[in-house]
């Protein structure tokens, strides 16, 4: 292990535990609050997310729609982008995955209907993250704002569409699609019954493999992160800082918007109103725990996919709502440490002598 | 349509984003990203709920209003400034936890996942139009004393410095941290009085009552170009754009959901520069000055 490696990893590392520790603290005041016990409350959560395939198949269901949106949000940043649209990215996805999965004939094969739906899922992301892009590198309008700006817009216009023109009566979703579903996992391994985790789990993984051998193993990956870095270095050295944001950002959106599959294709195979529920806002919590790297963004989306899966079980004793605390909690104590560790880290590198 | 109940309704709809885009304006000029108005709004207006139903008195509820926003608004600064946090994220994870902790703490006090009991408002005795409630009143006024306050006194001059230039700022002795925390301070209570007039209006909390109004504030901020009388006036727009909509329901002549995006589409064309270029101040969101 050269140290050059170490220094990453405990760079990357730290943040989490402290933010980890932090959160664990004020659980424990929260719990107490209620008249409960911290331990019992705990291992509530723990038997309830990784102690019961059920639990375990609905936290992998979470945390795959997790996994896309953080991807979606780490990719932005790498680049020096910060994107907040992942949630409206998700919705548009969704909702063109199950437009186009409504128009197909059923007698069109899976193998061909899958996959079009999944494009489809990642134009209508695309385009909403095409949106800031442009705006972005043609205008100089900042990205942060515009995102959230777009975010109210796309969603008021596709609650629109819903409630006027798409909707079965009396509910706020669409019919059912005719092509494009995925299969759940429980279809393989019975002991998931009953769970909505599905096989989108799986274009997840491959959606971070792919994103790590972009940013890693190419030359506009390695463009991309330069661009990140230096923007101005990057110009110098002859990248198209503005050609890389466009590309990235667009990306950024598509992969957000891929993450509408889970509950169109793989659960309920129609699209709803509001099904994102905040799950492109977690991405960005997602990014930011997982440091920016695709195994850290998995194993984050794991992290508050138990956390949210994890409420349920321990609702009975404290409201579920606590867990909406610790995630706020877990964000600001990551956001606070990781420049707070960088400095210690290289305070503590530089030789004694100096 | 009366044009009397046009512009009291509009004026009283105005009030939160007056307010809560005050509050934005101050702590942008001082270069501090203020992205949390919606959770500060929503901490004022469960906070005053909590006071207003202990003690009876709406006044201790808009005590308690500005002590939450002042909370929640200090843990904002000490995240950004004391530890240098991404500005952004902080402000994301402030509106999440705000939610979360009106939740959590709805649910120890009341019992309830939805609302509070009824609380004590100010008595409207003169009128129906709400004229007599007194936070009305500072809301309408609260723009052109925070334009007062950064344009002609000492601490907003400073405030302007450090979010211009907080290097030339600090080199002639302004204490740039200390300039800062007051600006975020302030933009904490002042939002949070946005969410305690919305409680002590509809005479309780609901959960997440303020319903994205944070977000039209920080809309108001940007096409108000970052000063503080051009953005109430955005915030008086875009009442006034909510008031036609609920006036002419029935109509159908424009879809609600499409009055509903007017203040994004306007901040967005507004940062595109289509008309007139909103330039923000220059060390906006600069963690290392």
């Amino acid at each position: 292990m050269t140290s050059r490696f170490r220094e990453q990893m405990e760079e990357a590392l730290f943040p989490p535990f402290v933010a980890l520790l932090v959160a664990l603290i004020f659980g424990d005041l929260l719990i107490l609050s209620y008249g409960q016990s911290p331990a019992s409350v705990y291992r509530l959560l723990l038997e309830g997310t990784w102690g019961n395939a059920y639990g375990f198949g609905q936290v992998l269901y979470k945390a795959t729609t997790l996994a896309f949106t953080g991807l979606a949000v780490s990719l932005g940043i790498r680049a020096g982008l910060f994107n907040v649209g992942a949630e409206s990215q998700l919705a548009a996805g969704g909702f063109l995955a199950a437009l186009v999965g409504l128009g197909l004939s059923p007698a069109v094969p899976g193998v061909i209907g899958v996959p079009l739906c999944m494009l489809a899922a990642a134009l209508g992301g695309g385009i909403v993250g095409a949106i800031p892009a442009f705006l972005r590198v043609k205008f100089g309008a900042h990205e942060v704002i515009v995102t959230i700006m777009l975010n109210f817009v796309v969603l008021a216009f596709l609650n629109w569409i819903i409630a006027n023109h798409l909707h079965v009566p009396e509910t706020l979703h669409t019919p059912e699609i005719h092509n494009g579903a995925i299969p759940r996992l429980s279809q393989f391994i019975p002991a998931f019954h009953g769970s909505a985790a599905n096989l989108t789990i799986l274009i997840a993984l491959l959606a971070a493999a792919g994103v790590w051998f972009l940013l890693f193993r190419t030359r506009r990956g390695y463009e991309l992160r330069a661009v990140g870095l230096q923007p101005d270095a990057a110009e110098y050295g002859g990248v198209s800082v503005g050609g890389v944001w466009f590309r990235a950002l667009t990306l950024s959106g598509a992969i957000a918007g891929l993450g509408g599959i889970n509950y169109v294709l793989g659960y309920k195979h129609y699209y709803e109103d509001q099904f994102a529920g905040g799950s492109g806002f977690l991405g960005i919590a997602v990014a930011l725990v997982g440091r920016n790297h695709p195994i850290g963004v998995i194993l984050a989306a794991l992290f508050f996919a138990t956390l949210s899966q994890g409420g349920l079980a321990i609702h009975a004793f404290v409201p579920k709502q606590m867990v909406e605390v610790l995630q706020g909690v877990v964000i600001i104590a990551v956001a606070m440490s990781v420049p707070e560790v960088r400095r210690a880290l290289r305070q503590a590198r530089r030789p004694a002598s100096a | 349509m009366n044009p009397i109940s046009f512009l009291t309704q509009m004026l009283r709809i105005s009030v939160p984003y007056l307010f809560a885009a005050s509050g934005g304006v101050i702590a942008e000029r001082a270069g501090i990203i203020s992205l949390a108005l919606e959770g500060f709004m929503l901490t004022g207006a469960f906070s005053a709920t909590l006071g207003a139903y202990y003690s009876g008195s709406p006044w201790i509820g808009v005590l308690c209003g500005i002590l939450g926003g002042l909370v929640f608004g200090m843990i904002h600064a000490v995240a950004t400034i004391r530890y240098r946090a991404d500005q952004v994220v902080v402000g994301i994870a402030i509106n999440l936890l705000a939610v979360g902790v009106t939740r959590f703490f709805l649910k120890l006090a009341f019992a309830s996942s939805s609302n509070s009991p009824r609380i004590n408002g100010f008595p409207a005795k003169l009128s129906a139009h709400g004229f007599d409630n007194p936070l009305l009143w500072m809301g309408l006024l609260v723009a052109p004393v925070l334009a007062f306050v950064l344009y002609r006194t000492r601490f907003g001059l400073r405030a302007r410095a450090v979010g211009e230039h907080p290097d030339a700022a600090e080199s002639v002795g302004i204490p740039v941290a200390r300039v800062r925390y007051a600006a975020v301070a302030l933009s904490g209570m002042l939002a949070a009085l946005g969410g305690v007039y919305l409680a002590l209006d509809q005479h309780q909390f609901t959960d997440q009552m303020t319903a994205g109004r944070g977000f039209i504030a920080v809309a108001a901020v940007i096409f108000g170009r970052w000063d503080p009388l051009r953005a109430a006036l955005a915030c008086l727009l875009f009442a006034a754009a909510e008031t036609l909509q609920i006036q002419l329901q029935g109509n159908h002549i424009i879809p609600s959901q499409f009055v509903e995006m007017i203040p994004y589409v306007l901040t967005i064309v507004a940062l595109a520069g289509v008309v007139g270029k909103a330039t923000p101040p220059a060390a906006l969101g600069k963690t290392e000055h």
